[in-house]
């Protein structure tokens, strides 16, 4: 689909630029107008993210300030300073690290095992089995929530990664998505191998997933990404503010009755969307075709 | 999945045999290699999807407190589900939100691929890349972002809109605007998504059903109405399920913004299991609630896969 969202993108303008200039000067001005007014649509959606950037850089007084400036007069890093002296914040930053990278690892690990035996190893059942999976897609996770958590604390796993990462660490969409992905790719690749001798693990991790990277890459960021930006989960499992995520920790801290004031939020803020926006300005293609395929593979 | 995709396959054979092992042998290895690769993923889910799925269902017939006794309480929590009328509200309220999101999420979206797909719109990339950002912001950061600029004294926005004689007041302290107010968080964090399954949607209609509507004279608007949207209606239909069942789990900017309030008028199912469940620790009536919410997803679901059933299928062979 990226293929050709890309190729699009890019034939149009190269074939476009030749025949601008042959093109009547009515035309380019539409052009223009169009390119000018959907600038200010875009700038207007884009508003809330605007206003955490230039928030984030401006001192306490100006925040509070009426009346309200888009950008800051004085440009300050206090607010950066100030979530880091007054918050347990790389504390918040390591756990969701750990927290979004370990479900990312662990799901991507044995979500591929399970769907290369769905795609390569006929066994009896494998066809119930699938279905199972495919069903329990369905159970949103905030309806078990509740005996999740019970085991949790039986387990005495609350405010541990364990209780955060091991539920999650298999999952049915990945496992699905993956077994599509390695049916796409040829047989003859894993055959050759056996044929060789290989074991069957040594057919799949050598042979099948060096070929699967991209979707790999596509599921581990689709998972990293909704693992990062998870609420719920992480104030349940952590009761302890230092425990969470920076996307709990933040919501207690400044939440209904929160504590610190607006600049340092937005500082906070700023610092939690800024991980995933590298990555995703990094990746954006296989980032943006994650999404189109989770809707309609 | 499909039987005839089964059959075309060669039967798998484990390297043992190729090695002249013997059969009997080689069905045990076989099996155990199999087991070996499914064993922890399938461990996981059903500790932690199965096994907690049937969980909720005994406790939503219980009286469980999470302290030791639990006493079978028949359909009671049910009972209180469907006639305590703050959980009705909580249920209107969620049915109230997933009727605003999901047609102002659709349209937003749809609008936007439609411009950002339209060949008269230079640097269509940038665009694309831009208005795919919120997604990628967690709902409770979007939640930050819009508390500060709808703040009544100091917010921005607010102060924009009065320059234009437009008076808002404090929305998420006003009953009949804290709900609209949400729904607008959550557009706005995920349009970008529907917006990206729409895109790929438009790429996959051929481009000789345009040529031969321009040939027949059809403009701008009449090409959307007879092309673009017809050829859309699987994707539209798609989506709208995808949509309505996120907005029966909305949660978090509700937690972060209003709490439910004012006077319970943004209290939707989730934050009403969360309390209930959590704060409350009345485990058995939240349970009840959960399956509540379970059942409508699978509902939903089960629409979705009568739609899409047949063409599951055919990705998969």
């Amino acid at each position: 689909m990226t293929s050709t969202l890309s190729r699009a993108a890019l034939s149009t303008p190269a074939s476009g630029r030749r025949t601008v200039r042959r093109r009547p000067p009515r035309i380019r001005v539409t052009r223009a107008l169009y390119f000018v007014g959907f600038l200010v649509v875009t700038a207007a959606i884009m508003l809330p993210v605007i206003i955490i950037v230039l928030t984030a850089f401006k001192p306490a007084a100006e925040v509070n300030a009426f009346p309200p400036t888009l950008t800051p007069t004085h440009w300050t890093l206090d607010n950066f300073r100030a979530i880091f002296s007054e918050l347990p914040f790389a504390r918040l930053i390591g756990n969701s690290f750990v927290f979004a990278g370990g479900v990312t690892l662990f799901a991507l690990v044995f979500d591929s095992l399970a769907a290369y035996a769905l795609a390569r190893l006929d066994f009896r059942g494998s066809k119930v089995l699938l279905i199972v999976i495919i069903a329990s897609l369905m159970i949103p996770f905030q309806a078990t929530l509740i005996p999740i958590y019970q085991l949790i604390s039986d387990l005495g796993w609350v405010n541990t990664f364990a209780g955060l990462i091991l539920p999650r660490a298999a999952d049915a969409f990945g496992i699905f998505f993956l077994r599509q992905f390695f049916l796409s790719l040829p047989r003859d690749l894993d055959n050759a191998a056996r044929i060789d001798g290989a074991s069957e693990f040594r057919v799949f991790w050598s042979v099948v997933l060096p070929n699967a990277i991209p979707a790999l890459l596509t599921l581990g960021i689709f998972t990293f990404v909704n693992n990062w930006n998870d609420l719920l989960w992480p104030l349940v499992f952590t009761t302890e503010s230092d425990h969470g995520t920076i996307t709990s920790g933040l919501t207690l801290l400044t939440g209904p009755g929160g504590i610190i004031p607006q600049g340092v939020m937005m500082a906070g803020a700023l610092i939690a969307v800024l991980p995933l926006a590298i990555l995703f300005l990094l990746v954006q293609r296989r980032f943006i075709e994650s999404v189109a395929s989770s809707g309609l593979k | 999945m499909t039987t005839s995709s089964l059959q075309r396959r060669r039967p798998w054979r484990p390297p043992g045999q190729l090695g002249g092992r013997r059969p009997l042998n080689d069905g045990f290895r076989r099996r155990a290699v199999v087991v070996g690769f499914l064993a922890p993923a399938l461990i996981i889910l059903t500790a932690f999807v199965g096994w907690p799925m049937l969980s909720a269902l005994r406790l939503s017939f219980t009286d469980a407190s999470g302290f030791g006794q639990e006493t079978w309480v028949g359909l009671e929590n049910y009972a209180r589900v469907f006639t305590d009328s703050s959980i009705l509200q909580a249920i209107g309220n969620t049915a109230l939100y997933a009727v605003l999101f999901t047609p102002v999420a659709l349209i937003a979206a749809l609008v936007l691929a439609l411009a950002v797909n339209s060949p008269q719109l230079p640097f269509r990339g940038f665009f694309r890349t831009t208005l795919f950002l919120p997604f990628i912001v967690s709902l409770a950061v979007a939640a930050f972002a819009w508390s500060y600029l709808l703040d009544p004294q100091i917010g921005l926005l607010n102060y924009w809109l009065q320059a234009v004689g437009i008076r808002i007041g404090n929305v998420l302290e006003d009953p009949a605007l804290a709900m609209p107010t949400v729904v607008l968080v959550a557009v706005w964090k995920s349009f970008g998504f529907y917006m990206v399954i729409f895109l790929a949607g438009l790429q996959d209609i051929p481009k000789s059903l345009y040529e031969a509507a321009s040939l027949d004279g059809a403009n701008g608007w009449r090409r959307f109405t007879n092309v673009t949207f017809p050829m859309l209606s699987n994707t539209m239909a798609f989506v709208v399920v995808i949509a309505l069942i996120a907005a029966l789990q909305a949660f978090d900017q509700i937690y972060v913004l209003t709490g439910g309030g004012p006077y319970r008028s943004t209290q939707t199912i989730v934050m009403e299991i969360y309390q209930s469940g959590f704060k409350d620790l009345e485990l058995g009536f939240a349970s009840a609630l959960s399956y509540v919410l379970l059942v409508a997803t699978l509902l939903l679901s089960l629409v979705q896969f009568l739609f899409f059933g047949r063409r599951g299928e055919d990705t998969s062979s």
